[in-house]
């Protein structure tokens, strides 16, 4: 009878997710080797959480705190902003990977990672220039990095700016505090700013 | 609407192109033709319309990489309607004589009965993956389905 063939087929049909995991890797390495991966990303575990880091061929492109924005939206955004193709690709993080540890082991307090700012519209990106320039265990205003960034008048937009810092940690938007020496904002929230900023001792853990 | 990351793509229509590369032609043949299908979609992949049926345009891409695969292999043409028998799929849930009968079928109806079934497909959809006409698809899932109940009878 038909309908039993039709749903011998529908059954026989309902796979085990998965099974076409081995193929997948195949792909994956494949794809890397013929150069069609734009964006690799990869999870980087860390004291803070998990986070999701990518790279282009020109350097990091994204850090996100997968606690503060889920992975799906974060891949969504690296379509959008950068190119669609993008793959999961550990082995070409491991140099952020590495270094990320290194930070927060307290044996590193600079990163040499290439950054890709090709993304970023010209004003977020002089904001953020002159807020890698801020050295570890130290801190500045937003009025302080909008005038390094050439607009002294505009340390509001300076603060939105810093606010879409897609590269928090690397780019250390934890160390521009908002006026009178409060904290401000922080794009993964305020417990990972004072987390960070106490790692690098330029506040003292909170007591209690 | 936005095209999605290639990885989300890829993890959303990964076991479903195998499935059907399998059905069409054997196990060992699906793993390449899979590769050339991921490749190629890789590389148009940011030209494609963001409003694309994305499932249909995978599939359409890896029934043409099984078609381009079975003739590597030196079999007769795979667009003919008088296939020789393939290899049979693995059964996974304990169907043998099922999938060696599917496996038996000329392509153009083992395509349409898998997409039909196994895929969940409209006749549309399985129109444009087939790049046929509805009504040529609607006759390859039921003279596909009338070979299928002989056989297995």
């Amino acid at each position: 009878m038909n309908l039993d063939i039709e749903t011998a087929l529908r059954g026989a049909a309902r796979r085990t997710p998965g099974q076409s995991d081995a193929a997948a890797a195949r792909f994956g390495r494949r794809a890397l080797d013929e150069g069609l991966v734009d964006v690799a990303y990869a999870h980087v575990d860390s004291p803070l959480g998990q986070l999701l880091a990518a790279t282009t061929e020109n350097g990091l492109v994204r850090l996100s705190y997968l606690g503060f924005r889920d992975e799906d939206a974060t891949l969504q955004a690296l379509a959008d902003d950068v190119s669609p193709r993008v793959l999961e690709a550990p082995a070409r993080l491991d140099g952020v990977r590495r270094e990320l540890d290194e930070y927060f082991e307290g044996r590193r307090s600079s990163f040499d990672l290439a950054i890709d700012w090709s993304p970023m519209a010209d004003f977020q990106r002089r904001v953020l220039e002159a807020t890698v320039a801020i050295p570890f265990g130290r801190h500045a205003s937003y009025g302080e990095v909008a005038q390094r960034a050439g607009s002294p008048r505009a340390f509001r937009a300076a603060g939105t700016a810093l606010g879409r810092n897609p590269i928090p940690i690397v780019i250390p938007c934890h160390r521009v505090w908002a006026a009178g020496g409060k904290l401000g904002g922080y794009t993964g929230g305020i417990e990972r700013k004072r987390a960070l900023l106490e790692l690098e001792g330029a506040l003292q853990p909170e007591l209690g | 609407m936005a095209l999605p990351a290639f990885q989300a793509f890829f993890d959303t229509h990964r076991d479903d192109v195998l499935g059907f590369l399998t059905a069409l032609i054997g196990p060992n043949d699906a793993e390449d033709a899979f590769q050339e299908t991921f490749v190629a979609a890789l590389r148009a992949y940011p030209r494609l319309r963001a409003d694309s049926n994305l499932r249909a345009w995978v599939l359409t891409i890896a029934r043409r990489k099984a078609i381009d695969t079975a003739r590597a292999r030196g079999r007769r043409a795979l667009p003919s309607d008088d296939l020789p028998e393939t290899p049979t799929p693995p059964a996974p849930d304990g169907q043998p004589e099922l999938w060696a009968a599917v496996g038996g079928l000329p392509e153009r109806q083992r395509a349409a009965v898998f997409l039909r079934f196994a895929g969940d497909l409209t006749h549309r959809d399985i129109a444009a993956v087939m790049e046929a006409s509805e009504d040529a698809v609607r006759k390859n899932v039921s003279d596909g389905l009338k070979k299928l109940k002989e056989t297995l009878a």
